[in-house]
C-alpha cells in the first residue's frame, strides 16, 4: 500500500465519513491523589487474585483443603465455610444479579467507579502501560521511539517489553487454573509437566488473551468491545458524580499571563490554560474538557494531571474534578450546587441490594444439610407376596452435605402394619434401621415396603418416610404413593 | 492498485485512503488491506492445513484414502479406548469370579460391580421374558417376589440360570413335571373339577358350595400330594410349586387351573452356560437376588 497523503479537509457539501482511523494512545505518567488510589487498589486487587488459591481452609479429611475451589470432578463449589452442590448454582444467579444492581448503585452515585479502578481490563492495562514506560520511556520518548528506524536499542526495548507482557499474561493464566484444582499441587505438576492437558491449554487461552487485550488492544475494550459503557451512558443521570471539566470556571481558556490580564481589567477569564496535559495522560485519549463522553473511563487521572498544573500556575486544584451535571448548572446560573446521593434511584437500587442479599444470606444460613429424595420403582409398580401382602420397593437417595460421616435413622409411617425394609443397613437397638453416610456424599439404598392386603384400598395409598440424623437431630420426611392391585 | 507504476494511485479525498483504481457507476473501491493479524492468521491455518494433510488421512482416493505420516485412524483410537475398559473389567470380573456370594454381598464395592453388570445383563437377556425389573408375566414367574418354584438362595438361583428348566440340551437341566391329568386319561373330567374347588379351599380361595371337597382331597392325595405336598405346600426340589400362598404363575382362576391339570404345565427356560461367561451368571444371580425376593 501507498503512504496515504493528508486528507484533504471536508466542506460541508461532503458526508462526513463513517470511520476514522484509530491514533495509537502514549499516556503520560502522571502522578497525584487518583493515581496512588489506583495503584493501591491494583496491589491489593493482583494480590487477592494471585494467592487467594493458596489459602487454605480446613474441612476435614478427604475434603480440599483449598479455601476457594471450583472443584468440577466432585462437582463442588468451595468458598471458604460455604459448599455448593450442583443443584444449588442459583447461589450465582443471586450474584449476578447483585453484582448488576451494585454496578447501577455505584454508577448513580460516582459514575464508572468500576471502569476506572477496578475492572481487569483497566487494571492489567495500567500494569503494562508501567511496564511499557519502563522499557520505553515516558510518552515523548516512546512516540519517538515508534517514529525512529529499527536499531539494536530499540529491538532490545521493544522485545523487552513484549517479554515481560507475555510473563505477565503467562502469570495470570497460571493463577487462573489454580482455581480448579488443588493449587500447591497444580503449581508442582505444571513445573514437572505432569498437569492435565487442558491446565496448559488454559493457560495458554489466558495468556493469549491477557497479552492481546491489555498490551495491544487497551482503550480499544473499552470503546468498541465492553457493553459497559453503552448501558452507562443510558443510566446516568445529572445528579451522578462524574469525572468532569468544570467549564463554568475553566472557559474561557486563556494562557496564565493573558488570564492575569483579563482579570485585572475585570474581563472574564478562565482558569484552563489549555496545556492538554489531561489529554497527554488520559489512558483512552479523549479530551474530558469536550464534556462525559463514551470513551471516558473515569479513572482520574486527568485530575491528578490538571490539579498539578493548577497548582504550578497557582491557581485553585480541581478544575477537573468529580462533580455533578446539576452541580455545574448550577454554578453557572449563580446558584448554591447540591448533592443528593439519596434520591428515588439509588434508594431504590439499595432496596434490591438488600432485598436479594437478604434473601441469600437466609437461604444460606438455614441451608439443609440433610436431604433425601425417593424415587418409586415403575418396574414392577408392586408386587404381591406368598402371604398376600404387597411390596413397592423405593429407591432413597440420602445426601449428607456435612463434612462429616452420618448415621441416619429410615422410619415409615402409613397404613397398619407396614413394614420396611432397608437393604444394606443395620438396625438399632430400638430396630430402627439406620444408614450411615460419607462426608458430602450422596447414597442410594433400596428400600422394600410391605403392607398387608388388608388395610391397603386398590389403587393409591400413602405412606412417609422419615429420615433423622441420629446426632445431629436434623430430620426430612417425604411422602410417596404405595400402589396397590 | 493501479496498474501503472509511475502513476501514483487516485487518493480518496475525504478518507485520505488510495483507491484500488477499480470504478463501478461513479463509485470507487478504497484500497483498504486486510489486517495483519487477520491475514497472520489465515496464512497460519493454511500451513496448519498442510500439516494436518501430511500427517493425518486427508485426501480421499477412489478406494481408499491417504493414510497419513502417523497413521492415525479413529477406529484405533477407539479400540485402544475399548481394550482400556476392557482391562479394567477384566480386572473386576477377576474380583467376582473369586468371591462368594457372601463376600460380594458383605463388600459394598464387589456387590455395586455385581448389580451394574447384573442389571445390564438382565436387560439384555432376561427382560424379555421375565420383564423390566424381573416383573414376570403369566407363565414367567416375577423375580422380585418371595416365591420360589426352585428356591431363592443365590446358589439355587445360579444353578437356574446355569442349567436352565426343562432344557433339553442341558444334562444338568432342572426337570419337574406337571402331568397333563386330563388329556391322558388319567382324571376324569369330574376329579379334575373337584380336586380344583379342593386346591382352591387350601388356598383360601371361593369354593363352590355344591363342591364335594373331601372328594377333592382323596384325588389330590392320589395324584397331587407326591410333588405338591400332603398340605399343598410345594415342593422346590421337584419345582413344584406351593398351591396355598397368593402367587399363581398361570393365575388363579378356574379356567386356569383346569386347564393346568387337563394339559399340564412345562414352561421351560433356557440354559445359559455357555451362552454367558460365568462372572456375568454370577452377577445376574446377585442382581436377580436383589430385585427383592433373594434369600
Ligand atoms: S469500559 Fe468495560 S472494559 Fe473498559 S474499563 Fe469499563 S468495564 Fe472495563
Ligand atoms: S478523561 Fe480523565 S477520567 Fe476520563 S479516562 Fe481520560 S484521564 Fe481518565
Amino acid at each position: 500500500m501507498t503512504q496515504p497523503s493528508a486528507p484533504v479537509p471536508y466542506t460541508d457539501d461532503d458526508d462526513i465519513p463513517l470511520f476514522a482511523p484509530t491514533p495509537k494512545v502514549y499516556p503520560q505518567k502522571v502522578s497525584g491523589t487518583y493515581r496512588r488510589i489506583k495503584w493501591g487498589l491494583l496491589i491489593v486487587g493482583m494480590a487477592i487474585y494471585y494467592l487467594l488459591p493458596f489459602v487454605r481452609w480446613d474441612r476435614g479429611p478427604n475434603l480440599p483443603d483449598q479455601a476457594v475451589l471450583v472443584d468440577f470432578e466432585r462437582r463442588r463449589f468451595y468458598f471458604f465455610f460455604i459448599e455448593l452442590w450442583p443443584q444449588e448454582v442459583y447461589y450465582f444467579t443471586g450474584l449476578l444479579i447483585l453484582a448488576a444492581i451494585i454496578l447501577f448503585l455505584m454508577n448513580a452515585l460516582a459514575g464508572r467507579v468500576w471502569c476506572g479502578y477496578l475492572c481487569p481490563q483497566t487494571v492489567w492495562t495500567d500494569l503494562f502501560l508501567r511496564v511499557e514506560r519502563f522499557f520505553e520511556g515516558d510518552r515523548r520518548d516512546r512516540i519517538k521511539l515508534d517514529d525512529a528506524p529499527w536499531t539494536a536499542d530499540k529491538v532490545a526495548r521493544k522485545a523487552g517489553k513484549h517479554f515481560v507482557w507475555l510473563m505477565i499474561a503467562w502469570w495470570t493464566g497460571g493463577a487462573w487454573v489454580l482455581y480448579f484444582a488443588d493449587a500447591p499441587t497444580l503449581v508442582r505438576d505444571l513445573a514437572t509437566f505432569q498437569a492435565p492437558f487442558t491446565a496448559y491449554v488454559w493457560i495458554g487461552i489466558l495468556t493469549t488473551t491477557t497479552y492481546i487485550l491489555a498490551g495491544h488492544l487497551r482503550e480499544q475494550v473499552c470503546l468498541h468491545m465492553c457493553p459497559w459503557p453503552r448501558i452507562q451512558a443510558a443510566l446516568t443521570d445529572e445528579h451522578a458524580l462524574n469525572v468532569s471539566y468544570r467549564y463554568d470556571r475553566g472557559e474561557p481558556r486563556m494562557s496564565v499571563k493573558d488570564a492575569k490580564r483579563a482579570r485585572e481589567a475585570e474581563q472574564p477569564a478562565g482558569d484552563c490554560i489549555d496545556c492538554h496535559q489531561c489529554v497527554a495522560v488520559c489512558p483512552t485519549g479523549v479530551d474530558i474538557r469536550q464534556g462525559s463522553q463514551l470513551g471516558c473511563i473515569q479513572c482520574g487521572l486527568c485530575i491528578d494531571a490538571c490539579d498539578t498544573v493548577m497548582t504550578k500556575i497557582g491557581r485553585p486544584t480541581r478544575l477537573i474534578a468529580y462533580d455533578t451535571d446539576e452541580a455545574i448548572m448550577a454554578r453557572e446560573v449563580g446558584q448554591t450546587p447540591t448533592y443528593k446521593p439519596i434520591r428515588a434511584r439509588t434508594m431504590l437500587y439499595a432496596a434490591v441490594i438488600a432485598l436479594v442479599g437478604g434473601a441469600m444470606v437466609y437461604q444460606l444460613a438455614t441451608r439443609a444439610f440433610l436431604g433425601m429424595n425417593l424415587i418409586h420403582d415403575r418396574t414392577p409398580l408392586f408386587v404381591t407376596l406368598r402371604d398376600g401382602s404387597i411390596r413397592n420397593t423405593y429407591t432413597v437417595r440420602l445426601i449428607n452435605k456435612r463434612t462429616e460421616s452420618r448415621q441416619i435413622a429410615l422410619t415409615i409411617d402409613g397404613p397398619t402394619s407396614v413394614a420396611m425394609d432397608v437393604q444394606g443397613a443395620t438396625p438399632t437397638s430400638d430396630w430402627r434401621p439406620i444408614v450411615s453416610v460419607d462426608p458430602d456424599t450422596t447414597r442410594e439404598i433400596r428400600v422394600l415396603v410391605t403392607i398387608p392386603r388388608s388395610s391397603l384400598q386398590s389403587g393409591t395409598n400413602m405412606i412417609r418416610i422419615k429420615a433423622s440424623d441420629l446426632f445431629a437431630g436434623e430430620t426430612v420426611t417425604i411422602a410417596e404413593n404405595f400402589f396397590a392391585p | 492498485m493501479a496498474d501503472d507504476k509511475h502513476t501514483p494511485p487516485e487518493v480518496d479525498r475525504l478518507t485520505g485512503i488510495a483507491t484500488t483504481g477499480h470504478e463501478w457507476d461513479g463509485i470507487k473501491e478504497l484500497n483498504t488491506p486486510l489486517p495483519r493479524w487477520w491475514l497472520w492468521t489465515f496464512y497460519a491455518t493454511i500451513i496448519w492445513a498442510i500439516g494436518y494433510m501430511v500427517f493425518y488421512p486427508a485426501i480421499p482416493l477412489i478406494s481408499s484414502h491417504t493414510v497419513g505420516l502417523l497413521g492415525h485412524t479413529n477406529r484405533a483410537a477407539v479400540q485402544v479406548e475399548l481394550a482400556k475398559l476392557e482391562t479394567q473389567r477384566t480386572i473386576q470380573a477377576a474380583g467376582l469370579a473369586n468371591a462368594s456370594f457372601e463376600q460380594i454381598k458383605a463388600n459394598p464395592d464387589l456387590n455395586r460391580i455385581a448389580l451394574a453388570r447384573g442389571k445390564a445383563a438382565f436387560g439384555d437377556n432376561c427382560m424379555g421374558c421375565h420383564g423390566a425389573g424381573g416383573m414376570g408375566f403369566v407363565g414367567y414367574p416375577n423375580l422380585a417376589d418371595d416365591d420360589w418354584i426352585w428356591g431363592g438362595k443365590p446358589e439355587q438361583i445360579q444353578q437356574t440360570i446355569l442349567h436352565g428348566i426343562r432344557w433339553e440340551q442341558s444334562t444338568d437341566t432342572r426337570v419337574g413335571n406337571m402331568p397333563a391329568f386330563g388329556r391322558t386319561g388319567m382324571l376324569k373330567r369330574d376329579e379334575i373339577a373337584e380336586s380344583v374347588e379342593y386346591v382352591r379351599s387350601l388356598a383360601g380361595l371361593d369354593v363352590e358350595k355344591s363342591a364335594n371337597l373331601a372328594k377333592g382331597k382323596e384325588v389330590f392325595a392320589a395324584n397331587c400330594a407326591s410333588c405338591h405336598g400332603d398340605e399343598g405346600k410345594g415342593n422346590q426340589e421337584l419345582g413344584a410349586p406351593s398351591l396355598t400362598d397368593a402367587i399363581w404363575l398361570y393365575g388363579n382362576s378356574r379356567a386356569a387351573m383346569t386347564e393346568g391339570l387337563v394339559n399340564g404345565r412345562a414352561g421351560a427356560m433356557p440354559s445359559w452356560s455357555g451362552r454367558l461367561d460365568p462372572v456375568t451368571i454370577k452377577a445376574l444371580t446377585v442382581y436377580v437376588g436383589s430385585l427383592g425376593g433373594g434369600q
